[in-house]
């Protein structure tokens, strides 16, 4: 009698220890996610004033300039149409990866710029802006990835269906030159 | 790669609890100096309440108290460092946005950021918990390394934040800078208590008297022990976090190799906050050999041992991605 009264309450116990600890992580998670939207808009809103910077510097490359521009408010209003087109809003911040990873390319094509200081500047934080968006999928992907394996490991699958968690999706990086952009050092240390 | 989140909990939860400890083992060793110089004066018949013992347990608990409070001030201030507030260089510039990466890749609240005077590469963290923490790197770290190894080595730093190892390691250093302070203090008071110890004392009383004056002697010595004791393993695992953070342990190793490169010991910081940095600032022999010895002496572990387990990360992360080594 005893035995089975306190193997119900050890039960019990662990039923709510795993019950709060998959919580903790489903929120874990969705914080970790709210963080890449705080730092793609971070990237969105630098990038007119990282522009404005260089303009006369770089006025032979109006070209490359306009893509970056063009590209971030693209961006800008895919991500304001919400979270529903998360296909899209990937699709748009891709490409403006790709039309920055352009402008580090062509400010390295010309050495005497670098000498100037706004240059430099902008070099270190476009290099900081793409890398705090690549660490922040990270620690996503990171988080999402230890949710889901406690998820389905047993027993703690046993009391998912109580906590009504789902499996959450990892943010794929399809573009593999976007994963070198953080490796672009042009500070020639 | 290694996983040191699955059992962060428990580091976390082993770092409260050793505070705990490191704090109770302390007031006790105070009380234990006042109350046992007590009972030896009530032996000889000398004064029968116990004041020496109600000052030292009640200074222990406020110097704690104190320790708690003050320790991350403490010693950031012991080494000179300024608050890196408004970046002006670009290395500064730099240093700032490395960190502001870091927290975001380890999932934790912005620290403060610090800069020391010194010429030597050498870095900290130091703090009570995830919302409260500051690292604090020299001038010389900014000047030797590139990008990647900064991040490498604030990712190190982060690392210590996270386990919660900067509220032990803080707490350890503040309390050896206090038994230090007041072992100058008392030691007058000792030897005065010292001569006039009677002939004709039992063995038990000689025996007692030999235990506390021994204490007294090595006060200093124990509490540098007991740092000892908690810190080996903790590179390990902040270099193994920092590669997790990174996803670039062979820039740690590189940056650590720099750091060893340059070993002129960091003048900047102190004895008692050894304990806390990347790299052994007081350039000790002992800290790059192995056996008993070496692990229970040194309190960083051998450069070579952590340059070459990085490495070994490093290689096996390329070798996955099907990249030529």
């Amino acid at each position: 009698m005893w035995v089975l009264l306190v193997l119900v309450v050890l039960a019990g116990l662990w039923i709510v220890s795993a019950y709060n600890g998959l919580i903790s992580l489903k929120n874990q998670t969705a914080n970790a996610f709210k963080q890449i939207d705080v730092q793609l808009k971070r990237r969105h809103d630098l990038i007119p004033n990282l522009v404005n910077a260089v303009k006369g510097a770089m006025d032979f490359e109006k070209s490359t300039l306009e893509a970056v521009i063009q590209a971030r408010n693209q961006a800008v209003k895919v991500n304001a149409a919400g979270p529903e087109g998360v296909k899209q809003i990937s699709q748009a911040e891709n490409a403006l990866s790709g039309a920055l990873s352009r402008l580090l390319v062509t400010v390295e094509r010309y050495p005497q710029l670098k000498a100037t200081g706004n240059i430099g500047q902008l070099q270190e934080e476009l290099t900081s802006t793409e890398n705090r968006i690549a660490f922040a999928r990270q620690l996503y992907n990171d988080t999402a990835t230890q949710y889901n394996t406690k998820q389905q490991q047993f027993p703690t699958t046993l009391v998912a269906g109580l906590a009504h968690v789902e499996r959450a999706d990892l943010w794929e990086i399809e573009d593999q030159a976007e994963r070198a952009v953080p490796q672009v050092d042009l500070s020639g240390r | 790669m290694t996983s040191p989140d699955a059992n962060l909990f428990q580091q976390q939860e082993a770092n409260r609890r050793r505070t705990t400890w490191l704090v109770i083992g302390f007031v006790l060793f105070f009380a234990w100096l006042g109350f046992g110089g007590d009972y030896i004066w009530a032996l000889e018949g000398r004064h029968p309440f116990p004041w020496l013992g109600i000052a030292m347990a009640t200074l222990a608990i406020l110097g704690v108290w104190y320790a708690y409070r003050t320790g991350p001030e403490k010693v950031l201030w012991s080494t000179g460092a300024t608050e890196l507030t408004d970046p002006k260089t670009d290395a500064e510039r730099q240093l700032a946005n490395v960190v502001d990466e870091m927290a975001i890749a380890a999932g934790v609240p912005r620290p403060r950021v610090w800069i020391i005077p010194d010429d030597d590469p050498n870095a900290f963290a130091t703090g009570h918990d995830l919302g409260d923490s500051h690292i604090a790197v020299t001038r010389g770290l900014l000047a030797t390394c590139n990008r990647d190894e900064l991040q490498g080595v604030i990712g190190h730093e982060l690392g210590h934040v996270k386990n919660l190892d900067i509220r032990l390691m803080t707490m350890l250093a503040a309390l050896v800078g206090a038994v230090l302070l007041v072992r100058d203090g008392m030691g007058r008071t000792m030897r005065v208590g010292e001569s006039r110890k009677s002939k004709n004392a039992g063995p038990l009383l000689a025996a007692l008297v030999a235990l506390w004056v021994l204490s007294w002697i090595f006060a200093p010595l124990i509490i540098q022990l007991l740092a000892l004791a908690v810190q080996r393993g903790r590179e390990y695992l902040a270099d193994a976090m920092s590669a997790q953070f990174t996803r670039n342990p062979l820039a740690l190793a590189s940056a650590l190799t720099k750091i060893e490169a340059a070993d002129a010991p960091t003048a900047a910081i102190k004895r008692g906050a050894a304990h806390l940095c990347i790299a052994d600032p007081l350039g000790r022999r002992f800290t790059n050999s192995e056996g008993w010895l070496a692990d229970r002496f040194a309190t960083h572990p051998p450069m070579s041992m952590r340059i070459s387990r990085l490495k070994g990360m490093g290689y096996a992360a390329l070798k996955q991605a099907g990249q030529p080594i």
